[in-house]
């Protein structure tokens, strides 16, 4: 794809141009990624973010991946401590933040130390010559100074006092020293602006509409307006390169966009849902990273006005308790966390697949086992929710793709669980949870409708009885309220707390069919545990087919799930423009799986699961449809680089 | 609810078609039974009240409601109430829990709801031992407590419910006994006319795993001497002759003899509505023999739910800037527009 092949080093389909004041040329690209890291003190977060608004709204495709240390503020300068964004932006339709840099901005020797390998060979390296005092070098463990040292040879190094310029430039504000410094970021960003040809303006509104109503903000606003324009005018001047990289806009489908991460998509496509549902919607949960954002989201006034309830709760357990009590009164209950807090979780799941509530479950997986790297992502949280609980206790399980597409699963999941009256897992990923892309924003009358029944009358007629002979208590009759009597799809009716004639007990004891009475009859538990999975199992017949893309007379299918989508399409998209034959499909739909599954798989000779884990999915495939699945496996806490799916697939071909 | 005709309900309204499966001579039989007739009269109809209980003995309870009811899990019952009065605003929530349950490994949400000062009525069966699971014992059980895990007596410190529930700063805090079925019977009354988070501690008799524990507090002839029944405004006075009384003596209480040792003016006089925890805590760590057991209502006094702040946010800010509008949520970030 383009940012392997773009700028700096091979020429690529460019059109030379003077420059507007110099002698340079401008060339045009089609995709860029770069990388801006240093401290976790440095603002390389915001700097990113920044950046990435501007592409987008000039109209790229953008993809983003922010990666940030488990400590809030390790001891400034040292390795642990290197917090970075890598964004790329494209005038093509793109997956992924991209594997390879073409340009890395680094703050410190920390950051050069940590990131350097990920830079392509011959590609720009700015360089805050200011950070690299021996002081500096030895938190970062250099023996010798690299900039010195010749170790940057292969790398087109722009070497830029950031710092010392920096403070020049915004000495003015009325900012305190330590306060003048922290505007460096601003200054990196608009030299790399200059680089990329790139407008100040969105950065300049942005900044105005954040420190610009209140007075007593006016020097931070200025001094970063300052950094940046400076930073900007510096490139311009001294004519930091001799190449300006042009990428022109994306062939987009027609629309209003907006960027969004995986986990403001999940807030919005709750809320979403619970408008479409006519309901209240109460979500509790207890902080943990990768999962906090979703709380603070929707705890946020803006979301008040929707009529959201959040309750931050004491731990986990009571978290997913607050959510299916809140399902128990009749409202859409939702719970959201990583794997440990899934982990505390399992008791009261199962007590939502014996009561037969709906609930809607969120993890952001993270990488494990216990605490693991909480900063990191993994996809090895998928044999935990179909199987970790003790008895059999089946739960539908969601995975979102992509950021964007955590709105429409999401809201998938609400509607599954408010009709089958069931758990609803959303397995979502650090990867996608932070990362961002452009969304086109969804028209709301033509959102799928969610239509909510509650069982309002009496249910019995008086030939209802109980399935089995041997329950506790009496069956049916006329005028009662059968509280596990079911539908076409096995869904059993939801009554609300406060509805007159329908006054019922439910609990986590085995209970009769039909009437919910406590049985403990042998015959009886099996049939209420098949009964509950061939509940789930009928979600299939309400879901899309699952689609093959690409050759569908390969003889290799790559299937994957979840958030390593953007991955393996690109890479499967490489290896047929390169002229070799291969099909794809992606699972959103994990259980159930659709009802095509087994005839797609046997379709084909081969199968590769490329996964972020040891082989979570393969090893189901594997048992569900005996498939010759082969795993592609990968269990870093980083998601796939296109470049290794793509001899993953080579070597299968 | 109508204000002309409240709802009264009838025993067998509120009795359910389940088998009641407590072992004969339990203490549950005398709590179901107050309850019914305590719900009575409170004027809610039964779809409007709900029965939450974790796992136990006494956690069985919703089962022989004729209300709506949920059966959790172990500790958690707190949890799931908390979520049902988040979702309906207008339901009369009780949550029934044991001393296992609610103290052991439940313990965590009991401090977090109380706190919270959710509109729940929380019900602890106390019996000193953990009864379902046969006669292991509890966080309640006093230090000696033989038991199927304790054969040479427990060795640790029980804990105080009402102690617990002060510093948890509940709004309601009250004591009784599942024999005293007068008193219990209106204690439940007072619960459920409580608004927001109700603890009672009821003395609660396992016939099987620990029959006798609360015998001082409940033989006839001696618990007038073991047991102080406090009301609001009155003094402290207890005793088969009313002659002996609760004195402080600098911060400690001390039990004094009236007419002997003071008068009837040098007695504590009970005040339920002080937010101030300091009396409340001094009765609730009063313990036999040396001290006579305070049954009765230690502290209630309103302050606003979490509930009730919550939908005073909502409110709030949507009486100021309307209510949210999805595609107007969708839009909350910078927009673009592409042609
Ligand atoms: C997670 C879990 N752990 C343990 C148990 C077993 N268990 C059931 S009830 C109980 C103790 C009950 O004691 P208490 O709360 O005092 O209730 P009682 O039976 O005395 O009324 C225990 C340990 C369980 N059901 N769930
Ligand atoms: S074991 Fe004890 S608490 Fe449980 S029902 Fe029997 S007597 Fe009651
Ligand atoms: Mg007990």
């Amino acid at each position: 794809m383009a940012s392997l092949t773009a700028p700096a080093g091979a020429a690529p389909a460019s059109s030379a141009a003077a420059s507007r004041n110099g002698t340079h040329t401008v060339q045009e690209v089609e995709s860029i990624t770069i990388r801006f890291c240093g401290d976790s003190g440095d603002g390389m977060q915001l700097a990113g973010t920044r950046f990435t608004d501007t592409a987008a709204i000039l109209g790229n495709d953008i993809a983003t991946f922010p990666d940030f240390p488990a400590e809030i503020r390790a001891p400034a300068g040292t390795l642990a401590g290197v917090s970075g964004f890598q964004v790329h932006f494209s005038s093509n339709d793109i997956h992924t933040p991209g594997d390879v840099l073409d340009a890395l901005v680094v703050m410190n020797p920390a950051a050069l130390k940590t990131n350097l390998r990920d830079l392509k060979k011959g590609g720009i390296l700015i360089v805050n010559t200011d950070a690299f005092a021996q002081n500096d070098l030895d938190k970062a463990k250099y023996k010798s100074n690299p900039l010195e040292d010749g170790s940057l040879a292969g790398y087109h190094v722009v070497r830029v006092a950031v710092s010392k310029l920096n403070k020049e430039a915004v000495r003015e504000c009325g900012l305190s020293p330590r306060e003048q410094d922290r505007c460096k970021n601003f200054f990196a960003l608009g030299l790399v602006y200059w680089l990329y040809e790139r407008p100040l303006e969105a950065t300049i509104k942005w900044l105005k509409d954040k420190f610009g109503k209140k007075p007593d903000h006016k020097p931070v606003l200025d001094a970063n307006t300052a950094a940046l324009k400076a930073g900007y005018n510096y490139g311009e001047t001294v004519e930091l390169l001799p190449v300006q990289y042009k990428v022109a806009k994306a062939k987009i489908p027609p629309g209003q966009y907006r960027k969004i991460t995986g986990n403001e998509a999940i807030a919005i496509g709750l809320v979403a849902a619970s408008h479409a549902a006519n309901k209240q919607l109460v979500y509790s949960g207890y902080p943990i990273t990768p999962a906090s954002s979703v709380l603070e989201d929707l705890s946020q006034p803006e979301m008040r006005r929707h009529g959201v309830k959040t309750l931050q709760a004491e731990d986990e357990i009571a978290a997913i308790g607050v959510a299916l009590g809140a399902s128990f009164g009749g409202a859409i209950g939702v719970t959201g966390t990583s794997g440990p807090g899934i982990c505390l979780k399992s008791e009261a799941i199962n007590l939502a697949v014996m009561t037969e509530l709906p609930l809607v479950i969120l993890d952001v997986q993270r990488g494990g086992p216990s605490t693991g790297l909480p900063t990191k992502t993994e996809q090895a949280d998928l044999l935990q929710a179909m199987f970790g609980r003790n008895g059999e206790s089946p739960v539908a399980i969601l995975a979102p793709q992509s950021p964007v597409d955590c709105f429409d699963i999401t809201y998938e999941a609400v509607k599954i669980a408010t009709r089958f009256m069931c758990p609803v897992f959303v397995l979502s990923d650090g990867y996608i949870a932070n990362g961002s892309e452009p969304w086109k924003i969804p028209d709301v009358a033509k959102l799928p409708k969610i239509e909510i029944i509650h069982a309002t009358k009496p249910n019995a007629d008086s030939a209802n009885g109980a399935v089995h002979e041997h329950g506790e208590g009496e069956g049916g009759g006329a005028g009662k309220f059968l509280p596990y009597k079911r539908d076409e799809y096995l869904s059993r009716p939801w009554a609300i707390p406060g509805t007159p004639g329908l006054e019922h007990r439910i609990g986590g004891i085995e209970k009769q069919d039909v009437t919910g009475n406590i049985n403990y009859e042998p015959a009886n538990h099996e049939h209420m545990v098949h009964t509950r999975w061939k509940k789930i199992e009928n979600i299939a017949l309400t879901i899309p087919d699952l689609d093959v893309i690409g050759d569908g007379d390969a003889d290799l299918l790559v299937i994957g799930w979840g958030g390593t989508y953007g991955s393996i399409t690109t890479a499967v998209d490489r290896v047929r423009k390169s002229g070799k034959k291969v099909a794809q499909a992606h699972l959103r739909y994990l259980n159930p799986m659709p009802k095509n599954t087994e005839a797609v798989l046997k379709r084909f000779k081969k199968i590769l699961v490329p996964e972020l884990n040891s082989g979570q999915l393969c090893w189901l495939l594997r048992a569900k449809y005996l498939a010759p699945a082969e795993g592609y496996n990968k269990v870093q806490g980083r998601p796939f680089l296109v470049s290794e799916i793509e001899t993953a697939i080579a070597n299968m071909l | 609810m109508s204000a002309t005709a409240l709802p009264t309900l009838s025993v067998k309204e509120l009795t359910t078609d389940q088998e009641v499966r407590w072992c004969p001579g339990c203490g549950d039989y005398s709590i179901l039974a107050q309850m019914k007739k305590a719900l009575a009269n409170v004027g809610v109809p039964r779809e409007k009240m709900v029965f939450v209980s974790g796992i136990g003995c006494s956690s069985r309870f919703p089962y022989y409601m004729n209300t709506y009811g949920f059966h959790t899990i172990h500790g958690r019952a707190p949890t799931v109430a908390t979520g049902l009065r988040l979702a309906n605003p207008d339901l009369q929530i009780w949550v029934v829990t044991g001393d296992g349950d609610g103290l052991s490994i439940g313990g965590n949400h009991l401090l977090h709801v109380l706190r919270r000062n959710i509109d729940l009525k929380i019900l602890l069966f106390n019996n000193e031992i953990y009864g379902l699971t046969k006669g292991q014992y509890s966080p309640t059980s006093r230090t000696g407590t033989p038991s199927k895990t304790s054969k040479t007596g427990s060795l640790e410190t029980p804990i105080r419910p009402l102690t617990i529930a002060i510093a948890s700063e509940a709004t309601f805090v009250a004591r009784t006994v599942d024999v005293d079925v007068k008193h219990l019977t209106e204690t439940l009354q007072k619960a459920a006319a409580h608004k927001g988070a109700a603890f009672v501690e009821i003395y609660q008799n396992c016939k099987i795993f620990n029959d006798e524990v609360w015998a001082y507090a409940t033989d006839k002839s001696v618990k007038a001497d073991n047991l102080l029944y406090v009301e609001h405004g009155k003094p402290m006075v207890f005793g088969k002759d009313r002659n002996k009384g609760i004195r402080l003596n600098g911060l400690k209480p001390e039990v004094v003899e009236i007419g002997k040792d003071c008068g009837l003016d040098d007695v504590l006089v009970h005040d339920e509505t002080t937010e101030d925890p300091t009396l409340a805590t001094l009765l609730s760590r009063m313990v036999g023999p040396k001290f006579p057991e305070v049954v009765g209502v230690f502290r209630s006094f309103r302050k606003p739910c979490y509930e009730e702040l919550l939908d005073k946010q909502i409110a709030d800010i949507t009486a100021k800037k309307g209510k949210g509008v999805v595609a107007d949520l969708f839009k909350a970030e910078d927009v673009w527009t592409v042609e």
